[in-house]
């Protein structure tokens, strides 16, 4: 273990698919309980990047470190590294097969060898706090669209993560639900959660990051705190995001 | 209206039947009350052990079939051998003729009395047809697990679940849900090739009802073993069909309430 007080690092972070540089040297450092918003065009990277963090895809070139431990190393167990990452999807990806209570507790129980007792405690004491009790026993089809990316944070947090991604989480869902998730964003912001959010909501990368970075053609082009990311750009590729963002009414 | 017409429908096809030259002769030979009365219990026990065949042997195919799926499904270059060996056997056991299999099997093991494997027919026999409908088997498995969505083994593995455990608890129990249907239509197949293990010389139905013929020259036992086949299909046909109809209503009542 280093001494850094970073939760994430990632070096020179590189990855391809077949012929397309996905990610072509990314450097970004995350600390404990700073919420980092990555925003860009669709096929910047954004996504990409989400998913080397959790180790569901491998990285060409570079290294990422997770609080303090290089979790792209040989023989690392992705496993136990995966536990300590909570990542939600743009498509929930609920497993329909199991109702609400037992998708939160399956990992818990399973990959941490949580009794069930206490899993079932755990899991109703967080949807409780996100307002989901009532749906414990529901099935995902049963439920809205909100209903279920909530559900899946909650899933996500119950192995208790030290780290957060979000996967553009409210991209799926109707205007009117969006709200809901993002709620449960901010509440986990204001309890110190660490977050990496790739997200095209502006207006609540605005409000709630800590940092701003776009994302353009798979590298870092520019960072900086919320007002200064979106009121004074100093790069043309951001400004000409941005605009086009207000064009299109999402700012 | 559909009752009308039915009936109406079916008294024709009657009395044209009835009424054709030959009748009688065919009555006689196929349809022959008495004959029917007399063979029917020897049938019906025999009976028993097609229904012991089939039932024994779709425990050991539902098993080793799904092992086999699991085994094509392997990801990554080091498991080659092992998902090569699972096409090897789909590709070779489901192009053998299944009566090969058999008599191979049920003639030939036992021939070769090697000392501690067992010489029964009834034993080879019904490991060639586990054998075969294995085959058969595992690739409506690997259907089912290859229409998991992708996505669903991202999140399983991305909660720290091991590989194994995102086959045990995401993709199996999804996989072979879709895939009852498929799976009861090739048990419905398996409970008519339980016949062929008469070939063997084993007294089951088919066999039975052969002596019988033998005796009398009259075909009527056979008409008997045809029945009792039909009637436990016809339940098991009527679960797949009813199973398949919740499947759509459920996913259909999930597109509508989404």
């Amino acid at each position: 273990m280093s001494t850094t007080s970073e939760a994430l690092l990632l070096e020179g972070v590189r990855k391809s698919f077949g012929k397309l540089e996905v990610l072509r040297g990314i450097d970004l450092a995350v600390a404990e309980h700073e919420v980092v918003c990555l925003i860009g065009a669709s096929g910047s990277g954004k996504s990409t990047l989400l998913r080397c963090v959790n180790l569901l895809e491998s990285i060409d070139e570079g290294r990422i470190v997770v609080e303090g431990e290089e979790i792209t190393a040989r023989g690392v167990d992705v496993n136990r590294i995966r536990r300590r990452i909570g990542i939600v999807f743009q498509s929930f990806n609920l497993f329909p097969h199991m109702s609400v209570l037992r998708n939160i507790t399956l990992a818990p129980v399973k990959a941490l060898g949580v009794s069930r007792a206490q899993a079932q405690h755990d899991a109703e004491e967080l949807l409780e706090r996100f307002g989901l009790l009532d749906k414990r026993d529901e099935y995902p089809d049963r439920l809205s669209g909100g209903q279920q990316q909530r559900v899946a944070i909650v899933r996500a947090l119950a192995t208790k993560p030290g780290l957060m991604l979000f996967d553009e989480v409210t991209s799926a869902l109707d205007p009117e639900l969006i709200a809901e998730v993002l709620n449960v964003i901010r509440e986990l912001a204001a309890g110190g959660m660490t977050m990496v959010i790739a997200t095209h909501e502006m207006g609540f990368a605005r409000d709630i990051a800590s940092r701003v970075c776009f994302l353009d053609a798979g590298v870092i082009l520019e960072e900086g705190p919320p007002e200064e990311i979106f009121t004074a750009p100093r790069q043309p590729r951001t400004q000409q995001f941005l605009q086009r963002i207000v064009e299109a009414g999402r700012l | 209206m559909a009752v009308v017409s039915t009936i109406v429908f079916l008294a024709v096809l009657v009395l044209l039947v009835v009424n054709s030259p030959g009748w009688e002769d065919v009555k006689r030979q196929f349809f022959d009350w008495a004959e029917f009365r007399e063979a029917l219990p020897e049938i019906l026990s025999a009976f028993g052990t097609n229904v012991r065949i089939f039932c024994i042997a779709e425990v050991f195919i539902l098993v080793f079939a799904l092992v086999l799926a699991v085994l094509r499904s392997l990801p990554g270059p080091v498991f080659f051998p092992l998902r090569a060996l699972a096409i090897v056997y789909a590709d070779l056991f489901r192009g053998i003729p299944t009566i090969l299999v058999i008599y191979i099997l049920g003639f030939g093991v036992p021939a070769l009395q090697l000392s501690g494997v067992p010489t029964s027919e009834l034993f080879w026999g019904t490991v060639g047809l586990v054998l075969v409908y294995s085959a058969y088997v595992s690739e409506v498995y690997r259907a089912g697990i290859e229409s998991v969505h992708p996505s669903q083994e991202a999140a399983a593995r991305s909660l720290g679940l091991s590989r194994t455990q995102s086959l045990r608890y995401v993709i199996l129990p999804q996989a072979v849900r879709r895939v009852i249907p498929p799976l009861l239509n090739d048990f419905i197949g398996l409970q008519k090739d339980t016949a062929l293990i008469a070939l063997l010389g084993v007294v089951e139905a088919f066999r039975q009802s052969q002596i019988d013929v033998a005796a009398t020259f009259n075909y009527t036992p056979y008409l008997a073993t045809a029945l009792l086949f039909v009637l436990i299909t016809i339940p098991l046909a009527r679960f797949t069909d009813w199973l398949v109809a919740r499947d759509r209503r459920r996913s259909q009542a999930a597109r509508l309430a989404g």
